[in-house]
C-alpha cells in the first residue's frame, strides 16, 4: 500500500494531461480531487466488481445455464479483450447499434434467458447490491485498459447513431428547458464547484467516457454510464430514459466518437 | 477493366445522391426514439418531452434564431409574466437566501418546485464560495445597476421567465412552469434587491 502510494504520488507530481486540463481551468479544488483519485486508483475498489464480473462472465447461470463465454462484443464471439474500447457499434444480430450495457443484456436474454424486465427492474447500484450487468460491463470495460478508444463509424447506422446522439444531446425541453448541452456545452464551466466537461469537442469529450464504469466515493458504490446518463436526466428534469435503450447507445455513440483516440485508462474512480 | 467501371460508376453514383439530397436532417429521429424510449416517472410526465415555442425555436435554430423571431416570442413571454397582485416585488431575503442555496425541485424524485438551484450556476451572496459559473455573478446586483423600481421589475421578471428577456436563454423559467411560487420569486428578488442583503454589501 505504501508503495503504491509513492506510486501514486510520483504520478500525481508528474502531471498527466487530464491534470494539465484541470491546472488550465485554473480550479485547484478539481485539481486536488484529481491527485486524490490518482491515489486512490492504486487501489481502486473497482477491481474487486472487475473480479466479480469475470466470474459471471464464466459462471453458468440462468434459465438456460449457460455461461456468457460466447457472448460477441463486436469482435467475435468470446472476444472480450479489446472489445470495450470499439463500443458503441453495430450488431447485424439486432440490426442496431449496442454500448457495452446494451450488449451484456442482450447477451443475459439471449444465451442466458434471462428477462429484459428482470434485468431493468432495479438495473443501478446501491450500497448493498450491485447488479450483475454492472459488474460485467466492469470486467469487459477493463480488458481494454490503456487501449484507444475507436468506435466504429463505418456502417451506415453507425453514422446514423452519431448523429441521433447528437441531436438528442442537444435536444432541449422538460421543465426547465434543459438538453445535455446546456451543462456539457461549453468551456470551463462548473455547477457549484463540480467542473463540467463540454462534450462537444473531442479535446474535453473524453471525460465523459474515462473513468467509467467507476467506483463513486459518494455512496461507495459501482456504477456505470447507464446509471450516469439516467441521473443527468433526472437532473434535467426529464421523463426517465428506457434502460439500455437505444436512445442511450445513440447518446453514447456521440459522446465515445468524440472521445476516440484518447487512450481508456480502464474501471476508475469518481467523486 | 469491368470491375473499375463498376467502382466508378458506383462512385458517380455516390456523389449524384450527396449532391441531390440536402444534410439528413436527424431531429425527427431523435424525438421519435425519445418518445419510444423514454417513460413517466414520479412528476416528470412524458408531456416534458414536447417542445413549446420556446424550446422549438431555440432547438431549431441552435439558440440563435432571427431576431424578429425572438422579439416576437420574447413579447409573448413577458406578457404571460403574473405580477404580483399588491404591487410589492420584494420579499424577505433570508428566505430568499435559503430557496436560492436549495437545488431540489421539479425532478422526477421530487413532489414539485422546491428551490430555485441559484448557487448551481451563479455566484449570489459573498459567503458562499461553492457557486457555479454557467450563468454570471450576481454578486451586488443592485448595487451595480441602482435600487430602482425598474431594475426591481427586471429582476422579479428574469426569475419568473428568463426567456422573456433573452429568448434562448439557458436559465429555467421558475414562475412561467411554477417551479416557484409568487413568494419565492419575491424573496429572491428581495435577496438581489435589498440594500441590507449580503448580496449588495
Amino acid at each position: 500500500m505504501r508503495h503504491a502510494l509513492v506510486l501514486g504520488l510520483a504520478a500525481a507530481i508528474s502531471a498527466a494531461p487530464w491534470q494539465q486540463a484541470a491546472a488550465q481551468a485554473a480550479d485547484p479544488t478539481a485539481a486536488e480531487f484529481d491527485k486524490f483519485r490518482e491515489i486512490m486508483e492504486q487501489d481502486n475498489p473497482a477491481e474487486l466488481f472487475e473480479a466479480k464480473g469475470e466470474e459471471l462472465w464464466r459462471a453458468r447461470r440462468g434459465p438456460k445455464n449457460t455461461s456468457l463465454e460466447q457472448c460477441d462484443l463486436g469482435l467475435g464471439a468470446g472476444v472480450v479483450k479489446g472489445a470495450y474500447a470499439q463500443l458503441p457499434r453495430y450488431f447485424a444480430d439486432v440490426d442496431r447499434v449496442m454500448d457495452v450495457e446494451a450488449r451484456i443484456v442482450h447477451c443475459m436474454m439471449t444465451l442466458q434467458g434471462f428477462k429484459y424486465e428482470e434485468l431493468a427492474k432495479q438495473p443501478f447500484s446501491s450500497p448493498v447490491r450491485t447488479p450483475e450487468p454492472v459488474s460485467l460491463a466492469t470486467y469487459v470495460a477493463a480488458q481494454s485498459r490503456g487501449m484507444k478508444i475507436a468506435p466504429p463509424q463505418n456502417h451506415p447506422k453507425e453514422r446514423d447513431a452519431y448523429e441521433t446522439g447528437k441531436a438528442i444531446f442537444h435536444y432541449r425541453a422538460g421543465a426547465f428547458d434543459f438538453s445535455c448541452a446546456s451543462c456539457h456545452g461549453e468551456d470551463g464551466k462548473r455547477i457549484r464547484t463540480q467542473p463540467l466537461p463540454n462534450f462537444t469537442k473531442p479535446a474535453t469529450a473524453i471525460a465523459a467516457v474515462q473513468g467509467w464504469p467507476g467506483y463513486r466515493m459518494t455512496g461507495g458504490v459501482m456504477h456505470s454510464l447507464q446509471w450516469r446518463l439516467n441521473d443527468c436526466y433526472r437532473q434535467q428534469r426529464f421523463p426517465e430514459p428506457g434502460y439500455a435503450s437505444e436512445t442511450l447507445s445513440a447518446l453514447l455513440t456521440y459522446l465515445t466518437v468524440n472521445a476516440s483516440g484518447h487512450v481508456y485508462r480502464g474501471p476508475g474512480i469518481k467523486r | 477493366m469491368r470491375l473499375a467501371f463498376v467502382v466508378t460508376l458506383a462512385c458517380a453514383a455516390l456523389l449524384l445522391a450527396s449532391c441531390a439530397t440536402p444534410p439528413r436532417d436527424y431531429r425527427p429521429d431523435a424525438l421519435s426514439l425519445m418518445q419510444r424510449d423514454f417513460h413517466a416517472k414520479g412528476i416528470a410526465g412524458m408531456d416534458r418531452l414536447n417542445e413549446d415555442s420556446v424550446q422549438a425555436t431555440c432547438n431549431k435554430s441552435q439558440d440563435n434564431p432571427p431576431q424578429e423571431v425572438a422579439d416576437k416570442l420574447q413579447k409573448e413571454q413577458l406578457a404571460a409574466v403574473k405580477w404580483p397582485a399588491d404591487g410589492k416585488l420584494l420579499g424577505d431575503w433570508k428566505a430568499g437566501e435559503r430557496i436560492a442555496q436549495n437545488g431540489q425541485g421539479m425532478a422526477w424524485n421530487d413532489k414539485g418546485g422546491v428551490g430555485g438551484s441559484c448557487y448551481n450556476c451563479h455566484q449570489v451572496g459573498p459567503r458562499e464560495s461553492s457557486f457555479g459559473t454557467v450563468g454570471p455573478s450576481l454578486y451586488q446586483f443592485a448595487k451595480k445597476r441602482g435600487y430602482s423600481a425598474d431594475i426591481q421589475r427586471y429582476a422579479y421578471g428574469k426569475i419568473y421567465n428568463a426567456k422573456a428577456y433573452n429568448l434562448c436563454s439557458q436559465m429555467p423559467r421558475f414562475g412561467h412552469v411554477r417551479a416557484l411560487s409568487e413568494q419565492q420569486i419575491k424573496d429572491l428578488t428581495a435577496l438581489l434587491m435589498d440594500p441590507a442583503s449580503p448580496v449588495n454589501q
